[in-house]
Formats: C-alpha cells, sequence, structure tokens
C-alpha cells in the first residue's frame, strides 16, 4: 500500500500551488492511468488521511480514470484498450506495446477560492 | 468568499523521483555498470536466485546488490554468502523502494569499479510499479508454485517489467505447472516478452539467463557515449 505517500504528494502539490496563488482549495483533480500502478479505492481513502491538519482538509479529490492507449502497428492508429490483462489491438487483434497513455498520475486542476 | 473556479495546473505526483531516477541512470551509463532491479511477491525465490546469479557471475564480473526488506537484514547476510558487496536497505513500514533510497545507498560505493549491480526490490507485485529506479532491466520473477495467471492478477508490474524469470522449476511437476498457460497469461499483459524458466536451487536454465546479462551488458557498453 503505497496510496497514502501518493495521497501526501498530492497534498503537497496541491497546498504548494494555492501557497503560490493565495488561494483556498476546494477539490483536487487527478488523472491516473490505468498502468499508474495505484489503486484508486485507497488512494481516496489516503486522501482523507492526508488532508488532515492540512489547509486542504474537507477537499475533495477527484479522479478522471485514463485508460490504457495504445498504437497499433497494424491499423496505424491509436487505440483504447478495454482491460490492462490483454495488449492486443481491440480492432484487429495485434500484439502491441506502444503504450501512448495510461500512465498518468497528474493533479492537473485545482477548484479554489479566493 | 467569491465563487469557486477551477485552475489548471499540470503537477506529476512522481516527479521527484523520476529526476533521481534519471540522475542515477546517468550515473550507471557514465559508469558503464549495468543495473539490474528484481520484483515479485513475497516468497517468489528472489533471495535464493540472486545469491545464485551473484555466485555464478562473479568469477567473471564484478558485481555487486542492494537489497530492500520492510525489517530484517536477514538477505543481506544470505547474500554476503556468495562474497560479493552486499548493502540493505531496510525500509521500515514502506512497501517498495524509492530512486532516493537506491540513491542513499550507494553513496561512499564506487559504481565505476562494478560491471553489475543488482537491486533486489521489497516482495510486493503492486506498489513497486510506479517507482522508477534508474534500473537499466527490470526483472519480474514468479514461481512455478503462484499459479499461471499471476501476470493476469498483476498486469501492471509485468507490463513495467522487462524480462520474467519463472523460478523452481524443479517443483512444476509436482505442482502440475502448465507452462503454456503461465507463457499465454504473460504475452497477454506484455506482447513479446522474453522468459526465462529456471531453477535457481539445482542451476538448471540458470546459464540462459546469464548468458543473456552478458549480452546485455555488452550491448549497454557499446552504446556507451565516447
Amino acid at each position: 500500500m503505497h496510496e497514502l505517500s501518493i495521497a501526501m504528494g498530492i497534498v503537497d502539490a496541491a497546498m504548494d500551488e494555492a501557497r503560490q496563488r493565495g488561494v483556498q482549495v476546494s477539490a483536487v483533480h487527478l488523472r491516473l492511468g490505468a498502468l499508474s500502478g495505484v489503486v484508486k479505492d485507497a488512494l481516496m481513502f489516503s486522501y482523507e488521511v492526508a488532508c488532515q491538519d492540512t489547509p486542504l482538509a474537507g477537499s475533495r479529490l477527484i479522479v478522471e480514470d485514463v485508460p490504457v492507449t495504445v498504437f497499433c502497428p497494424r491499423c496505424q492508429d491509436t487505440r483504447v484498450l478495454q482491460s490492462v490483462q490483454s495488449f492486443l489491438c481491440p480492432q484487429c487483434a495485434t500484439p502491441t506495446m506502444d503504450i501512448r497513455q495510461g500512465k498518468e498520475l497528474e493533479v492537473f486542476a485545482l477548484e479554489v477560492q479566493e | 468568499m467569491s465563487e469557486p473556479r477551477l485552475v489548471e495546473i499540470r503537477r506529476n505526483i512522481l516527479k521527484q523521483n523520476d529526476i533521481i531516477a534519471r540522475a542515477l541512470r546517468d550515473q550507471f551509463r557514465g559508469a558503464g555498470v549495468f543495473v539490474v532491479s528484481l520484483v515479485s511477491s513475497p516468497g517468489s525465490g528472489k533471495t535464493t536466485f540472486l545469491e545464485k546469479t551473484l555466485t555464478l557471475l562473479k568469477p567473471k564480473y564484478r558485481v555487486a546488490a542492494l537489497v530492500g526488506d520492510l525489517a530484517t537484514e536477514n538477505d543481506a547476510v544470505r547474500l554476503a554468502r556468495s562474497q560479493t558487496p552486499v548493502r540493505q536497505i531496510t525500509t521500515g513500514t514502506l512497501c517498495h523502494l524509492e530512486a532516493a533510497m537506491v540513491q542513499n545507498a550507494l553513496q561512499g560505493w564506487n559504481v565505476n569499479e562494478l560491471d553489475f549491480l543488482f537491486i533486489e526490490n521489497v516482495g510486493n507485485l503492486v506498489c513497486p510499479s510506479s517507482y522508477d529506479l534508474g534500473e537499466n532491466l527490470r526483472v519480474v520473477l514468479m514461481s512455478v508454485t503462484e499459479g499461471e495467471d499471476k501476470p493476469l492478477k498483476y498486469p501492471t508490474i509485468f507490463n513495467s517489467a522487462d524480462v520474467a524469470v519463472i523460478t523452481k522449476n524443479e517443483l512444476s511437476q509436482a505442482v502440475e505447472f502448465d507452462w503454456e498457460a503461465a507463457r499465454r497469461s504473460i504475452e497477454s499483459v506484455r506482447p513479446g516478452m522474453q522468459i526465462f524458466r529456471l531453477s535457481a536451487k539445482t542451476g538448471e536454465g540458470m546459464q540462459d539467463y546469464l548468458q543473456f546479462l552478458a549480452q546485455q551488458l555488452e550491448d549497454h557498453r557499446s552504446i556507451l557515449p565516447q
């Protein structure tokens, strides 16, 4: 379970931005790739713990799940995988490891109040 | 207080780890040392496999190892039997190694004097997948006693690794290990992944793996900046 240290990283990043902008954060928007190695439920729980006794206490974590997108060498196009258990092009079943998206672990927006 | 508004930012949460990992990789490239990390679930036989690897490589190569463990130094003590330099990274409650821990553990070590450095991660198939350690090759290890569908249960770690090793092959008959099913599972989560089937205990299959490592070292050094 490394989600608590990840959650603390998220809180630190959000606090840092909030300080620089002189704002209060009410929600943190996170992009979470299916291949990030982070379990969403554990992260949601850890976030609350990580926020305690910080200016972010009571804020929400809003997670946008990012599926794995691969480039299919046969179709010559990007395709979204249905599952991380099968790295086959969903159109033509060609195996591919050319991963274009799905490893994200990134805060991309904050809901703030002045 | 004003209405809430949305501000866009871009903060990669593991950026700090990635920066250190990149610095380590540069350091390793400059030193000409090939760095191999090992990940597996607890009890797969990482330490036995590493001990065998170190012992067999030692006559010909300069080797050393860093081993991560939650609380004990047992692994380092076992590995010291191979008569190679070994350092323990005790992670406390942390379930994985991070690049900064590798960097700290290497302080005072001259990696320029090494051919191979092995990093044994904490036994865990989930958390280590998120952390780049600056290694050149990540080996995921599973034993025949674990079941052929292990890769499907932990696709992320298999996907993040470069090669797979299936060990404890001496037990495969006793546990009716279905090699074809295991191969299909790995191929499904990591198409094209090279697989080594071996027994660290009897030594069966170790030579293929060692030859592969030797070739990797040669390739690694042939692309060094002159």
